[in-house]
């Protein structure tokens, strides 16, 4: 039985590649069809599956109006400018606040420094539902008025994030080599001109990874957006989540409005993956 | 850097020098301008993000806005811990020393305890209260989101997930990162990268996705869902899978739906702990006339049995709080619903605070174990450490 080797001299296993291409086609066809179907007319799409398109690609008609009818129409441009505007300050704020404490907590020692740790690591695993009811009513009319606003998802999702974040920085801040800080505390640097010329530069990639992460997370999200931000504010995801109650017409939108709301995250992952595998695997989630 | 250390010389030889009050010295100046500094950079902050609320017509339009924020959120929190160094350096060294380590924390650990420490123990209190959180009605919210049968349907939908999807997620997930594990370099990374992409869509656009592969037409048209198209090609009737309860078939096609999503992230942690194990336990075995199965069950699974573990338990985390998928697709019609979707409609359609923070008390009892073991995990990493 000789069997093939490939370039690095391992040999060719046809069980793996028969297996893997399977699974990687069951994994790509679902998306796929949503994109083939994003293009074809209203009546195409009714009566013959999107696979007969893909096959005779020049008998079926093809279309981008379904793209400009859920950009202006269904108004999903509104709610990806929104979608920006809450993701962006939502990802790097709690960056800011998380990476001092994870300096502390990797460099410093001080009473309680595990407790509050611990708290942290509990926190982690505690559902965000709980939050909702009391923060309703501290951001909202009863309180400080604010829910609605952009401002009442920053600070949830700010929150949310903290946890995994003070996590993940940290773990991967223990990384670093203790000595750097030590002799920096030598040269007279105080601990802030630490965190700032050496801990937070050489931080960089775990940075980037929770970044990706918590970036996609405030994007993806359905649950805060839905109950935190009235109409005019409301992110992309829910209006696709509205597209989707809205049965019968505008069908033909609602493939082009889920690949609206899928390409900003996939470009962030295509482009950032290297630093959220990274992330994942060193950091958010230790193995 | 050389410009830093030469300057710092001076002040070093003054601490640690023949000046043994120094650590004494406490420096009002500095702890007067750190103090202003912060109560002035809170204050600014609260106002300009209060009026991002409350005026938005202010700034003109909302990139304004989502420009600002970043600015003032990323510089504030710079400024805020600027100044709260200063302030804790102006205090005797002593005190200095025991007291950065908090003034570091406090800000994140703040955020922390409004966001989910107190609102935990403010959900277990409304729990008790009426429908706007407004008056104490003592269990009678539990007597009746326990005496109604949708509460108990959710909570066997939930388990039912719960023994189902973590266990698949993580099963596909050694399968696809053992085999891609075989294949060449550009093979492994196309196929790698086809399984992964999913990680990056909304569950509401997987949702989206999916509907259209469970799509139904009536019979003698022709089928535009995927699913349906196989089935009547093999010889059946259209169905409309995700009314079908009968062994909670909806359910499970829901359940494909996050197993889908959640592929990608147990692969890349499993293939990255594959690639730790060390290869001559796995030539070792194979001289000894072990098989390329026993190779994989006694060798490599043993040795990534960690990994394996915490994939399970988060991918178990993520199970529990399920929600946008089911709320999407069938809002828990036709026996598909789950706690915290049930827990959504209670406070967002119903507007019944205290059954829903009634509900979210049964999850929060439910994760306690698993924040037992995340505890424990880390103390046992740290003590590997």
């Amino acid at each position: 039985m000789s069997r093939s080797l490939m370039k690095d001299g391992r040999p060719r296993s046809p069980f793996s590649i028969v297996t893997m291409t399977i699974l990687a086609l069951l994994w790509t066809i679902p998306t796929l069809g949503l994109l083939v179907t994003s293009f074809r007319t209203r009546d195409d799409a009714a009566t013959s599956g999107w696979w007969t398109a893909l096959f005779n690609p020049f008998g079926a008609d093809w279309t981008t109006s379904n793209y400009s009818g859920a950009w202006t129409g269904a108004d999903l441009s509104s709610g990806f400018v929104n979608s920006i505007i809450v993701a962006i300050p939502a990802t790097v704020i709690p960056i800011m606040f998380a990476a001092f404490a994870a300096y502390a907590f990797t460099f410093m020692d001080f009473p309680f420094k595990e407790f509050f740790f611990l708290l942290i690591i509990a926190v982690m695993v505690v559902p965000i539902q709980v939050a909702f009811q009391p923060m309703l009513n501290i951001l909202g009319p009863r309180g400080l008025g604010i829910s609605g606003q952009y401002i009442a998802v920053w600070l949830l999702h700010t929150g949310f994030g903290m946890p995994l974040c003070i996590y993940t920085l940290r773990n991967y801040m223990s990384t670093l080599p203790r000595s750097v800080v030590e002799s920096a505390k030598i040269d007279g640097c105080s601990h802030f001109q630490t965190f700032w010329r050496l801990v937070a530069p050489m931080s960089i990639p775990a940075i980037a990874a929770f970044a990706t992460l918590q970036f996609l997370w405030v994007w993806n999200d359905l649950l805060i957006a839905k109950l935190f931000l009235k109409s005019e504010n409301t992110t992309v995801i829910v209006k696709l989540q509205q597209l989707l109650g809205s049965q019968g017409q505008g069908q033909e939108l609602l493939t082009a409005g889920a690949f609206i709301t899928i390409i900003v995250p996939m470009i962030v992952f295509v482009t950032l993956q290297r630093y959220m595998i990274r992330g994942m695997t060193s950091g958010a989630v230790k193995g | 850097m050389t410009a830093d250390t030469s300057a710092a010389a001076p002040r070093q030889r003054l601490r640690t020098g023949d000046d043994p009050d120094a650590h004494l010295r406490t420096n009002p100046m500095k702890i007067g301008v750190g103090l202003v500094g912060m109560i002035a950079v809170i204050w600014g902050l609260a106002n300009l993000f209060l009026a991002f609320g409350y005026y938005p017509q202010w700034f003109g339009n909302k990139f304004v806005i989502g420009i600002l924020a970043i600015v003032a959120g990323v510089g504030g929190a710079a400024l805020l811990f600027y100044f709260l160094n200063m302030f804790v350096e102006g205090l005797p060294r002593r005190l200095s020393e025991g007291v950065i380590p908090y003034a570091f924390i406090l800000p994140g650990l703040l955020l922390v305890g409004l966001m989910l420490i107190y609102p935990t123990f403010q959900t277990i209190n409304y729990s008790f209260a009426n429908a706007d959180s407004t008056a104490y009605v003592g269990l009678q919210n539990y007597k009746t989101i326990f005496g109604s049968s949708e509460f108990w349907q959710s909570i066997v939908n939930n388990i039912l997930w719960l023994l189902i999807v973590p266990a698949l997620v993580v099963a596909f997930g050694v399968i696809v990162a053992v085999l891609a594990d075989k294949l060449s370099a550009t093979g492994e990374k196309v196929a790698k990268s086809m399984v992964f992409l999913p990680m990056a869509i909304s569950a509401v656009g997987a949702s989206a996705i999916w509907l259209l592969v469970y799509a139904y037409n009536n019979p003698g048209q022709p089928q535009t869902g995927l699913l349906n198209a196989i089935w009547t090609g093999l010889g059946g009737d259209p169905q409309t899978w995700l009314a079908i309860d009968t062994l909670k078939l909806n359910s499970i096609l829901l359940m494909v739906i996050l197993i889908w999503l959640q592929a990608g992230f147990a692969m890349v942690l499993l293939s990255s702990a594959i690639k730790g194990v060390p290869e001559d336990t796995v030539e070792a075995a194979r001289i000894d006339g072990a098989g390329e199965f026993q190779i994989f069950w006694q060798v490599i699974i043993p040795q990534i049995k960690g990994t394996i573990i915490t994939v399970f338990v988060t991918v178990f985390i993520t199970v529990l709080k399920v929600f946008d998928i089911v709320y999407v697709t069938t809002n828990g019609a036709y026996g598909t619903n789950v706690i915290a979707n049930l827990f959504f409609n209670k406070l967002f359609a119903a507007s019944e605070a205290g059954q829903a923070t009634a509900i979210v008390v049964v999850l929060l009892i439910a994760v306690i174990p698993l924040i037992w073991y995340q505890v424990k995990h880390f103390r046992d990493e740290e003590a590997g450490r």
